[in-house]
């Protein structure tokens, strides 16, 4: 069965290294690190340059000048339309999302001002169920946009996600047209989408707002890829390219525009904030 | 004995006949095709039945966009090339005269053997095919013919060139197409709609379904394997997350259900396509009615409203 598999939604299993290592170990160098290591290394490997997925939380306040952000719709939580039930039902999977990761969906977003520039965030979290978009997410990714149109900022969003939200049926591929439909909305005011695809981007939100950014950056060796390398090989039987799906490779075949290292990523888009910021030459 | 949630959606039916929905449009059918498909949801909720949908969408000898083409359209010329890279069989763009109008139509083609399928990628389509269809929405848009798109694809691409082409920004770039476009826009799923690649091409002003077609975020086979950690257990997945038409309907996903001859559309393409041909109408009737300038508000307005939550 496995050339019927569609493999548009990869959840969890991507990003996954082989075997059981600790989170804090390097899986490029084996370096292991504290937390309050990686912390103020902004969770890259200090050693080798590895770039850890970095939580939601850590990423606004490495983006964001300090005491800025302003959350928005963190009430937002997630139903379950259809009753889902696999080998658990969905609503435990939330409740247990939300004990794990301290957050209310896998997705935060918020006002706040990068070097002096004003902007919006929308900032996944793939710790959460494996940054699945559902209705929480769309909505969530939408109610940023109309808020950066309202207060006539770009809007920066940061992706980590293994694709839709399996447990929310057709509603969550609904999450697409959605996003699409708010980023058209966005444009339409006269503001940027600043797009930058962290580990993993995949699937239903690379599919969707996250390759609607004016600008498109990537963070080094980040899967971004519509179907993942796993599910390719098993499909197709194709000797896959060293570097298939990466960031790296992107770049090569144009899909992105930049590869941006994490410790240089704040400094980068509030270079483009400013050039989209002054447009009317003020 | 009726059950809570026949009542339920009888209630909706009856509702629907009467009230408009988002875009102030009424529901695809008149009062008989409401009963066949009330007469439908009172045995479809049954896990069997949502199988036996996913089953008659995939059957072999179901009519494929090209079926339909030589039944509704005129004058039909297909179109080729995304003026970059190659021409993708697994997407037929085109123009054609329905009902005595020019229309742009955009499809997912399937093949009929072994030859033609392989020829055609078993209906999926590469980011060459998508940028077709882009080409081929914008030069709708450019001479205000409506588009007309019927969708049935397992599901995108899963290939070493489809990633390097990029499909993922293929996908995004003709949805925020299609909700740029001025003129009115219908898509039908026809049989599989498969994830990405089905709404690459859905993001249209109504949204219909055959009664026996699929809308799926991932196949069931996919979604078991991911899940269930077994591909075997389909079913299982099919029931779980409810791709038959009945259920999109209530979610407010699509805007109408198409109905098909009994026992399905292959059993009788020409009144199947008959069917379909009367509810496209239908649809572009009821989005003449709306002024230019809002077709596209209405568009964004009705997909940003999609999703459930607290």
């Amino acid at each position: 069965m496995s050339s019927r598999i569609d493999v548009s939604i990869e959840h969890r299993n991507v990003p996954e290294p082989p075997g059981k290592q600790h989170p804090n170990t390097c899986p490029e160098c084996d370096s292991h690190y504290r937390d309050d290591e990686l912390e103020a290394a902004l969770w890259v490997c200090p050693h080798c340059g590895h770039h850890f997925p970095m939580r939601a939380r850590s990423r606004i306040a490495s983006l964001a000048d300090q005491g800025s952000f302003a959350e928005e719709a963190a009430e937002l939580r997630s139903e379950d339309p259809l009753s889902f039930f696999d080998l658990r039902p969905y609503t435990e999977r939330l409740a247990e999302a939300e004990m794990n990761t301290g957050l209310g969906e896998a997705m935060v977003i918020g006002s706040a001002v990068v070097d002096g520039t004003a902007c919006e965030l929308a900032v996944m979290d793939f710790s959460f169920m494996g940054g699945s978009m559902g209705s929480v997410v769309g909505e969530k990714f939408s109610r940023a946009c109309d808020s950066a149109a309202e207060r006539g900022v770009p809007l920066v969003s940061v992706t980590a996600s293994g694709g839709a939200r399996m447990q929310e049926g057709i509603l969550s591929l609904m999450q697409l047209p959605k996003t699409v439909c708010a980023v058209e909305d966005l444009h339409d005011s006269g503001q940027p989408l600043i797009s930058v695809m962290t580990h993993p981007t995949t699937a239903g939100v690379l599919a969707s707002f996250a390759s609607l950014g004016d600008v498109i950056v990537a963070e080094p060796g980040a899967l971004v890829a519509f179907t993942g390398p796993r599910v390719v090989q098993q499909t197709t039987r194709e000797k896959l390219p060293e570097d298939f799906g990466l960031a790296e490779q992107n770049l090569r075949f144009g899909h992105i525009d930049a590869i941006v290292p994490r410790p240089e990523l704040k400094p980068y888009v509030s270079r483009l904030l400013r050039l989209f910021s002054s447009r009317n030459g003020d | 004995m009726a059950t809570d949630h026949e009542i339920h959606l009888r209630d909706r039916l009856t509702r629907l006949r009467s009230l408009s929905l988002l875009g102030g449009t009424k529901v695809s059918g008149e009062l008989e095709k409401l009963q066949r498909q009330l007469n439908r949801i009172q045995t479809a909720p049954t896990d069997e039945e949502i199988w036996r949908s996913v089953e008659l969408a995939r059957h072999q000898d179901r009519p494929y966009t090209l079926d339909y083409v030589e039944r509704l359209l005129d004058d039909w010329v297909e179109l080729h090339g995304d003026r970059g890279r190659a021409d993708d069989a697994a997407l037929v763009v085109g123009l054609g005269k329905f009902n005595g109008r020019t229309v742009a139509l955009v499809g997912n083609q399937k093949g009929r053997d072994i030859k033609e399928r392989t020829h055609r990628n078993f209906g999926m389509a590469y980011p060459e095919g998508y940028r077709k269809a882009m080409r081929l929405m914008e030069l709708a848009d450019r001479h205000g013919f409506p588009l007309v798109s019927l969708v049935d694809i397992p599901g995108a691409y899963p290939g070493v060139a489809a990633e390097q082409h990029g499909q993922g920004g293929a996908i995004a770039r003709a949805q925020a197409l299609m909700a740029r476009l001025d003129v009115p826009t219908v898509a039908c799923v026809i049989g599989e709609g498969g994830s990405g690649g089905a709404i690459a091409t859905a993001l249209t002003d109504r949204v219909l379904m055959q009664e026996n077609a699929i809308y799926t975020v991932i196949s069931p086979e996919g979604c078991a394997a991911i899940l269930w950690r077994d591909a075997s257990e389909a079913k299982k997945a099919a029931a779980a997350f409810k791709p038959d038409a009945v259920h999109c309907l209530e979610l407010g996903v699509i805007d109408g259900i198409v109905p098909e001859p009994e026992g399905g559309a292959h059993t009788d393409p020409d009144a199947a396509a008959r069917l379909l041909g009367e509810s496209l109408q239908e649809a572009l009737d009821e989005l003449d009615a709306v002024p230019p300038d809002d077709l596209k508000r209405r568009r964004r307005a009705k997909f940003r409203s999609l999703g459930v939550f607290a």
